[in-house]
């Protein structure tokens, strides 16, 4: 791997050629001793780490499209850690916090912005609330302001924050550190470090089935041949179901598509990320001037990644009433992805029934955030075969415990 | 946009509408082991491909009914009341035109 510097960028930009390629096209193995199936955030992560921290040596990530196609590349980029449970507010502060130093880590400009996340309280239970919410952030050692309503004004001047407003701004609370991330620049970053340490990255290749004999999964059937495997770990997000159908056994999952919309460019106007709950809405403004909106799952499950139009007017509807000022922008894109959504909110990372397959899934609408986490946590449970402290409480065995974690702040939207 | 045929309303925008999951979820005796209730709450079909699911004309007459729908293309094949039995879904799709 050829290390970006700023004099090997500037010598490589001014001479226009010698750019070297990011990762190698490497030729598919017949056995693995780790193969991870999903070439998103998550998957790539933990081939990643797997490598880095647990030294183990053949492994490959098998993609049945290209790396970042699914959520990963499709998410609206927010990353926080202003979650209310200790066992989620521990797991995705130490994402945010290997977020904060993963560009040097990757030798990959990630663009971390930590421009701040607010969320907005319209109603005198919406601030109880978040006096609550911001003072358990804060018992656990995550940083999180309360305002009033003139300093959210002083932050976000575009809202309309006046008192005849149909959904009034009565305060909020920001969580300083939270901002947004390039989304593509992860995938990529991961998978040209990983691919530096020795694991194969396999694009177009589609997982079909498993050959499973007495003590798990022996080999994996795909569109390019069977591939043997020690262990097997499975991060396919909305189609985690399909992996669980091919061995036998059923996901607390619902596969639900999310939206996102992206804006004409515009000048600079929003320097932070919002949030109402109240109205479904979330709105930040990308480096190129794009508005980057989003807001909670549509109505009914589904595998289309078309999205629905009911949800598009509750956003868009969302947008303008908080910012009259942007109801003469154009929309110039639209998309979906199909999220993984499970009851409690709370991902599902660790055994799964068979016997040396893992599971990494149940992200739902707020997954990209855990990607340096969940990598670093799914890792140490597939390499060790047994969980990570952090995600020690996501195991699928805790839903027949009773012990959900009801993470009412995880997508921040009440869906 | 679905079109959803309200067995007492007629067709109606799905705006109108509740889906409230998969249906014919058979509830054990109350004496089941913990996994067994998990699995009756929690762990459900989610396919890609027909969905046999329950919906509500929530802001209409009110009415529950059973839906048979394609969750890639939307299409709804089949609709029955609440205390019909589980169509045979083995070819792949319930009934033989497309009503919505
Ligand atoms: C519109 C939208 C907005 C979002 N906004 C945010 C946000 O602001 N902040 C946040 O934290 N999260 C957000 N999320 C959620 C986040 O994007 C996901 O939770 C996260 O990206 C999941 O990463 P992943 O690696 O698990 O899944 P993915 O990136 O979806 O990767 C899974 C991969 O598995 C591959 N795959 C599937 N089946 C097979 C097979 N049979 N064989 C081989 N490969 C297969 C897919 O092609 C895909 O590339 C958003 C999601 C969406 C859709
Ligand atoms: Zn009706």
């Amino acid at each position: 791997m050829k290390k970006y510097s700023l004099l090997s960028l500037a010598s490589t930009g001014f001479s226009k050629r010698n750019w070297p390629q990011a990762w190698g096209s490497r030729p598919l193995q017949d056995a693995y001793d780790v193969v991870i199936v999903g070439g998103g955030g998550h998957g790539l992560a933990t081939a990643y780490y797997l490598r880095k921290n647990h030294g183990i040596r053949k492994v490959a990530v098998l993609e049945k499209g290209w790396i970042g196609g699914g959520n990963t590349g499709r998410n609206t980029t927010v990353v926080r850690s202003n979650y209310l449970f200790a066992e989620s507010t521990q797991f995705y502060e130490h994402s945010v916090k290997l977020y904060e130093g993963l560009a040097r880590e990757l030798n990959y400009n990630i663009m971390f912005s930590q421009r701040g996340m607010l969320t907005l309280a319209h109603s005198r239970h919406d601030l109880d609330a978040q006096r609550r919410w911001a003072n358990a952030m804060r018992l656990h050692g995550v940083d999180s302001d309360l305002l009033d309503r003139s300093q959210v004004s002083q932050l976000a001047p575009a809202l309309d924050c006046s008192p005849q407003a149909r959904l009034p701004v009565l305060g909020g609370f920001i969580q300083r550190r939270a901002g947004t991330v390039r989304h593509d620049a992860v995938a990529w970053g991961y998978a040209r470090a990983a691919d530096a340490l020795g694991v194969d990255i396999i694009q177009n290749c589609e997982v079909t089935g498993f050959e499973v004999g007495a003590d798990g999964v022996q080999a994996l059937k795909t569109n390019r041949g069977t591939i043997k495997a020690g262990k097997v770990g499975l991060a396919v997000a909305g189609h985690s179901t399909m992996m669980a159908d091919m061995l036998g056994f059923r996901l607390p999952i619902t596969s639900y598509p999310l939206q996102a919309f992206v804006s004409e460019p515009l000048k600079p106007v929003l320097d932070t990320v919002v949030l109402s709950p109240a109205s479904g809405l979330y709105v930040s403004q990308s480096d190129k001037g794009e508005l980057v909106v989003g807001g909670g799952l549509d109505l009914y499950a589904s595998y289309a990644q078309r999205g629905n139009l009911a949800t598009v007017e509750q956003v868009l509807r969302g947008l303008v009433t908080l910012f009259p000022s942007f109801s003469r922008l154009r929309m110039m894109r639209q998309w979906a992805g199909i999220v993984d959504v499970v009851h409690d909110s709370t991902p599902v990372l660790g055994r799964s029934p068979v016997p040396n397959v893992y599971l990494n899934c149940g992200w739902g609408t707020g997954g990209f955030k855990a990607i340096p986490g969940g990598g670093w946590c799914f890792a140490h449970t597939i390499a060790k075969d047994e969980p990570h402290p952090l995600t020690a409480a996501f195991g699928l065995d805790r839903f027949a415990r009773g012990a959900l974690i009801d993470e009412t702040a995880a997508s921040g939207i009440a869906h | 946009m679905l079109l959803l045929n309200c067995p007492h309303c007629g067709p109606r925008n799905e705006t109108e509408f509740n889906c409230g999951g998969e249906s014919h979820v058979i509830r054990p005796s109350l004496d089941c082991s913990d996994v067994g209730w998990a699995n009756y709450l929690f762990f459900h079909h989610n396919p890609k491909g027909v969905n046999l699911e329950r919906w509500r004309h929530t802001f209409g007459c009110g009415r529950w009914f059973n839906v048979a729908r394609d969750t890639i293309s939307h299409n709804i094949t089949a609709i029955y009341s609440m205390s019909e039995p589980r169509p045979d879904t083995s070819n792949g799709c319930v009934g033989a035109e497309v009503l919505s």
